[in-house]
């Protein structure tokens, strides 16, 4: 093997509770391509934000080229010569490419030197490695793709002989995407080192020389790509987990409750993050929507739920469809039986300073049984949040507390009182156990396969494949916005794991 | 470094903070009263007897308080939607323009019980309107509150100037104000209410019953924002606009009905001076209390039961501060400006300056009350 | 003649009016474009022209006066930058109660030391920034036209009046030109590239703030040492605010925000001059009309019903690494 340009030992970091990274330990070799493939929340980012100097370790050490570096700030890690395409640009979006190339490398007080070392520099790295740019354009009128080859342009510039990317592909066209790798190809043959951060295995085996596997916050392996294959990877990454499995008995399918037809839906830079998709629901069926986070299942959930802007496509409830003008009020979906347990419980289903009983009735507060003329009928409103901690065992049992107070498995149980109590013909979830306690996790499975069994239509939707697996009656996959498959909940980790990163369906594309 | 806030027990976020900011704004006042060659522990003497050392002193502090209580409020309900409301000393400038119709309207005819409600309801449906173009632009067409309602304080002050020099002043009268009002259009004073509890109080003092006014204003803004299905919308909002989202509560409905709110309050501190105490409109009756309110409302943290007490204090530093002004020349009214500014600063703006250091003690003193017990195990 | 006459004057006078305006704008811009709002152009201003004009009424000197009146002003922008930059406290909040400060403090330390009600001495010329003729000015007076213009309006400013023109341009090359420029427009824009780029955020910010401080400081000089003979309790009037709607005006672009601050000089030149003289075509123009219309047209602009005004994205927004 070549001698490292980077290496780690013993890499600790905490959030308050949360360990990001334990003990991680990691060799990288001079001149290669190497993927870093992990789950979302594994602790990859965090990682290379600690070797890009953005954070810092609370122990461990950093060696470039076999030797010690103390890298504190990005100044450090420039200085060491390594640079970092972040998975959100950090690029000034009214500024020109030049700008934003020399910004914090420009050497003296003056700009007309530094932007005229630039251009020509600029025109050198395009000959070198067909990084291609308009010197003058400003880069909020270029496409992703190209925002993407400025970050690269801006590393390149300042000397970076090893270089980051985060998650890159994410926000590229699978054409952009080849593009990138030839580049990436090209970087390498000059002898730069890239190191690749990814969760998708089709691009770690297309074109990376070595493959680390992260899980939950340490480094559970390393493989030479040739000497593996996407099967073992897919399994190291999600590990073999203790299976929650849950009682269930036989589906009973009724009528469709929910049909979507079509559906596309674009985020607010344009890019297409729901494609064409279109699944029905019957009552009494739990649906499960798994996917790698960021493959469009949040998008698709908030436009069912009305609270999101489709651009084309149909969503019937009970045969009546939903508003996607993003005009729709979620209220009026209540009323029609359409509830909706969101991804992201701290910003959208709670107010966290809010008590517990104040937000037992988010989203329900116009109801009759909760006011009393223009005023809220408090002895009924903590009477009822009384009830669902009893119910749901929501402790502290205290309606009166903050929610804030209380730990994530409880404040998922109080979105999901709220939001089951009130009896709707659908239930649209999201993440129902993330950052849940393992108790709490069992508490709300039996919740949902009890509102299978009273007839109600479960959209789920989770990144965690055995919760998928355990609830659902049927899975779809979803990748890059499309449902890429159906299958049922018997299907093996491995084929889901596959669907998943892409692999099946772009051998089928093919 | 980046550790978020520990959690502090209540009694500490809510009471010894805002206390040690308050305290850290006098402190600072007292070095400028030292500045100017005078002793400040006398000052403050002087400033506390002058509001509350005789029963004329009560009742000028109350009626200062009155204005501010009314201000204070308006700031506070714009703050629970998360807006920031600069503009309530416009809006309470434009309000005189509804209480002079008001009054000179039925000065001569009806008795002032009945023209008072008039005149509350004329008084904050002006506010609410100027207050209502901002938030409208804002909620439609995102236009900075902040900035649009600095623009409306000096657009109030034009038309006001305009209106009383061109239109309301009495032909052949040189002061630019309007006609004195009748009896009919000035309020009961309060004074009788001090005298009953045996203390000396002229009946020329002005406080007057929009005070109790401004108590059940303040009553009703609690029961607004803590007990209504709209204030539940405007909090929801306030904290988190994309919870607001989810449960289906319109951004802009809320930002109008809030400011129309806020514009209503300030609105009707109109009344008081102008109705209790002036009987008639004359220019810059408002007097900076508009700003005064921004202080009120961040030192009683948006709560009534805050903005009361805090109202009454700056209503004593406005009576005690000209008692101050009498006995120490070098010390003018503008020293509450300063101590107003430095609230400000304190309570407002660096209002978590003081929270680490005193997280730092709570965890020395007792690491259960602050739970760091977890986050010391993980470090180790 | 007379009309040549009469718009020289009214010109004149605008270019007066406008100075102080202009300065602070200009100050307004520094702190803004760097991604901190500051709404206590006012104030900053206020102490400026105080600590002016006793310096310079102590030490009998006016450049003694315009250096107290620049560290003071920088004084007042260090809270703010304290408040909103190290605390990541409300910017809004800490403007409004630097307006406050320097409103109160002014006029207590001025009574305290001058015992003239808050006034400062009247200042002897050689305290002041007195009128500086421009060579020639003298002989081409009589030449029609050029030669009113030249004399009349150009010739015969302060100093500080010249600087404040060309801190335009300066400013200009300053922002677009320079390293410091850059990294200024790029933290107001995207606090976390320049994070990235190994910059510092928050010393970015300080210096930024400290030019502010300058300004604002030249700004009150201005009105307590050139236009005045002294400082008068609340001499600003309101000034930092109309700079302020200026900055909004100009899009938060030098040269734009010079001809904002000529438009917002001229209309107040104007209010003056026309008192109660009727107008041709348009008849008697209410002087208030003409005193309210900067922030009207401010206002308008915030609508986006004449161009669209968009302040620096970053503006008012504390930097906080995300995790």
């Amino acid at each position: 093997m070549a001698e490292a340009a980077i290496e780690l030992v013993g890499i600790n970091k905490s959030f308050g509770a949360v360990r990001a990274n334990r003990d991680i330990a990691l060799e990288i070799p001079r001149g290669t391509i190497h993927g870093i493939i992990g789950e979302n929340g594994a602790g990859k980012s965090t990682l290379m934000s600690i070797l890009y100097g953005f954070y810092q370790a609370d122990s461990g050490e950093i060696r470039v080229n076999g030797r010690t570096a103390s890298i504190k700030t990005p100044n450090d890690a420039i200085a060491a010569g390594i640079g970092m395409v972040h998975q959100h640009f950090m690029l000034v979006e009214n500024f020109s490419v030049l700008e934003n190339v020399i910004l914090g490398a420009e050497g003296e007080a003056l700009l007309n030197k530094s932007i005229a070392k630039a251009r020509s520099e600029l025109r050198r790295l395009e000959q070198e490695y067909g990084l291609e740019v308009d010197p003058d354009a400003i880069i909020e009128e270029l496409p992703v793709g190209l925002q993407q080859r400025v970050e690269i342009l801006k590393a390149l510039y300042r000397g970076a002989e090893i270089l980051i990317l985060d998650e890159p592909t994410g926000v590229l066209t699978p054409a952009e995407a080849d593009h990138l790798f030839r580049i990436l190809q090209q970087l390498k043959d000059q002898g730069k080192t890239v190191v690749l951060i990814t969760h998708k295995l089709r691009e770690i085996m297309a074109i990376t020389d070595n493959v680390s596997v992260m899980r939950q916050g340490t480094m559970v392996a390393t493989r030479k790509t040739s000497e593996t294959t996407v099967e073992e990877l897919a399994e190291l990454m999600v590990g073999r987990r203790v299976l929650l499995r849950v009682e269930k008995g036989e589906a009973k399918p009724g009528p469709v409750k929910l049909a979507v037809k079509g559906l596309t839906v674009k985020d607010s830079r344009g890019v297409t993050m729901v494609d064409n998709v279109s699944f029905d629901i019957r009552a009494g069926e739990i649906v499960g929507i798994a996917g790698v986070a960021g493959n469009g299942q949040s998008e698709l959930m908030e436009a069912v739920s009305g609270i999101r802007k489709a651009v084309s496509g149909t969503v019937m409830l009970d045969g009546k469809p939903i508003d996607l003008t993003g005009q729709a009020d979620p209220g009026e979906l209540r009323d029609r039986g359409l509830a909706h347990v969101p991804e992201d419980r701290h910003h959208v289903g709670l107010v966290l300073a809010f008590d517990e009983s104040e937000n037992s009735i988010l989203g329900y507060h116009d109801k009759p049984q909760y006011l009393k003329g223009p005023f809220l009928n408090l002895d009924a409103i903590q009477k009822d949040a009384q009830e669902k901690i009893e119910k749901y065992d929501i402790r502290p049992a205290n309606p009166r507390l903050k929610t804030a107070n209380f730990s994530g498995g409880n404040q998922q149980k109080i979105v999901l009182a709220r939001e089951i109590e009130q009896d709707p013909g659908v239930l649209i979830v999201g993440q129902p156990t993330r950052g849940v306690d393992v108790g709490a996790i069992e508490f709300i499975h039996k919740r949902l396969i009890a509102m299978r069994d009273q007839g109600k239509a479960v959209l789920l939707v989770s990144v965690e494949l055995d919760e998928i697996r355990s609830l659902s009656d049927r899975i779809l996959v979803m990748f890059a916005g499309r449902v890429v498959g159906e299958r049922g909940p018997e299907t093996s980790e491995g084929e889901l794991g596959l669907l998943m990163a892409g692999v099946e369906h772009k051998e089928a594309a093919e | 470094m980046s550790t978020p806030y520990a959690k502090l027990p209540a009694w500490a976020d809510y009471g010894l903070i805002p206390l040690i900011n308050l305290l850290v704004a006098f402190a600072v006042a007292g070095l400028v009263v030292l500045l100017v060659g005078e002793n400040p522990f006398r000052a403050a003497v002087i400033l506390v007897e002058g509001a509350f050392g005789s029963g004329q002193g009560i009742a000028y502090t109350l009626f200062y308080a009155t204005n501010f209580i009314f201000t204070g409020l308006a700031v506070a309900v714009a703050f629970h939607c998360g807006l920031f409301n600069i503009g309530g000393e416009g809006q309470a400038y434009i309000a005189g323009l509804g209480v002079a119709a008001v009054a000179l309207t039925f000065d001569s005819t009806l008795p002032w019980w009945v023209i008072f409600p008039l005149a509350i309801i004329a008084s904050a449906l002006v506010g609410a309107l100027w207050a209502l173009i901002p938030a409208y632009l804002q909620a439609k067409r995102g236009s900075h509150i902040v900035i649009t309602t600095i623009m409306f304080n000096f657009i109030a002050a034009s038309v006001m100037v305009y209106m009383l020099v061109n239109v309301l002043k009495p032909v052949g009268a040189m002061a630019p104000q309007t006609r004195q009002f009748l009896e009919g259009a000035q309020l009961p004073k309060l004074g009788w209410l001090l005298t009953e509890l045996g203390m000396k109080v002229r009946p020329s003092v002005p406080l007057n019953i929009s005070f109790v006014l401004a108590l059940v204003m303040a009553f009703l803004v609690w029961v607004l924002i803590w007990r209504t299905k709209l204030g539940y919308e405007i909090r929801t909002m306030g904290f988190s606009p994309k919870a607001a989202r989810y449960a289906g509560i319109s951004e802009s409905r809320i930002i109008i009905v809030t400011m129309l709110i806020s514009g209503a309050l300030a609105g009707m501190m109109a009344i008081n001076p102008l109705m209790g105490d002036q009987h008639n409109v004359p220019l810059d009756f408002v007097g900076g209390a508009g700003f005064v309110g921004i202080a009120v409302a961040l030192m009683g943290r948006s709560h009534p039961a805050g903005i009361v007490p805090a109202a009454i204090l700056f209503g004593m530093l406005y009576q005690g501060g000209a008692e101050l002004a009498f006995e120490m020349p070098n010390i003018s009214r503008d020293m509450i400006v300063i101590i107003q500014g430095l609230v400000i600063l304190f309570a407002g703006a660096l209002e978590n300056m003081f929270r680490p250091t005193i997280q730092g003690i709570f965890a020395t003193l007792s690491p259960k009350s602050v739970g760091v017990v977890a986050a010391k195990g993980e470090r180790a | 003649m007379e009309f040549v006459d009469t718009l020289i004057n009214v010109l004149n006078s605008t270019i007066r009016l406008t100075v102080p305006l202009l300065l602070a704008c200009l100050a307004g811009l520094y702190s803004e474009r760097s991604g901190v709002f500051d709404i206590g152009l006012e104030g900053k201003m206020l102490a400026g022209a105080f600590a002016g004009a006793a310096a310079a009424a102590v030490f009998a000197s006016a450049w003694i006066g315009l250096l107290v009146a620049i560290l003071v002003s920088i004084g007042m922008s260090l809270v703010h930058g304290f408040a909103s930059i190290t605390h990541r406290g409300n910017q809004i909040v800490s403007g409004v109660a630097i307006n406050f400060i320097a409103a109160g403090s002014t006029v207590i330390l001025g009574q305290a030391w001058f015992q003239q009600g808050g006034r400062t001495p009247s200042l002897p010329p050689e305290a002041r920034f007195g009128e500086i003729k421009l060579p020639g000015a003298d002989a081409l007076r009589d030449v029609p036209i050029i030669g009113h213009v030249y004399s009349g309006l150009l010739s015969g400013h302060s100093l500080l009046t010249y600087l404040a023109f060309l801190a335009v341009p300066f400013t200009w090359w300053v922002l677009f030109r320079t390293r410091f420029g850059l990294r200024l427009r790029a933290v107001g824009e995207n606090p976390a590239a320049v994070d990235t780029a190994g910059i510092s955020v928050a010393w970015l910010r300080y210096r930024a703030i400290i030019c502010t401080g300058v300004l604002t400081g030249l700004a009150g000089c201005y009105m307590a040492l050139a236009q005045n003979a002294g400082f008068v309790k609340d001499m600003t009037a309101g000034r930092g605010y109309i700079a302020l709607a200026a900055l909004i005006f100009a899009k938060w672009k030098p040269v734009p925000a010079m001809f904002a601050c000529l438009l917002f000089g001229f209309l107040d030149a104007l209010s003056i001059r026309l008192q109660g003289t009727p107008l041709p075509l348009i008849g008697k123009v209410p002087v208030q009309l003409m005193q309210a219309l900067p922030y009207v047209l401010t206002v308008i602009l915030l609508a986006g019903f004449i161009g669209k005004a968009i302040p620096p994205r970053a503006g008012g927004v504390p930097y906080v690494k995300e995790r």
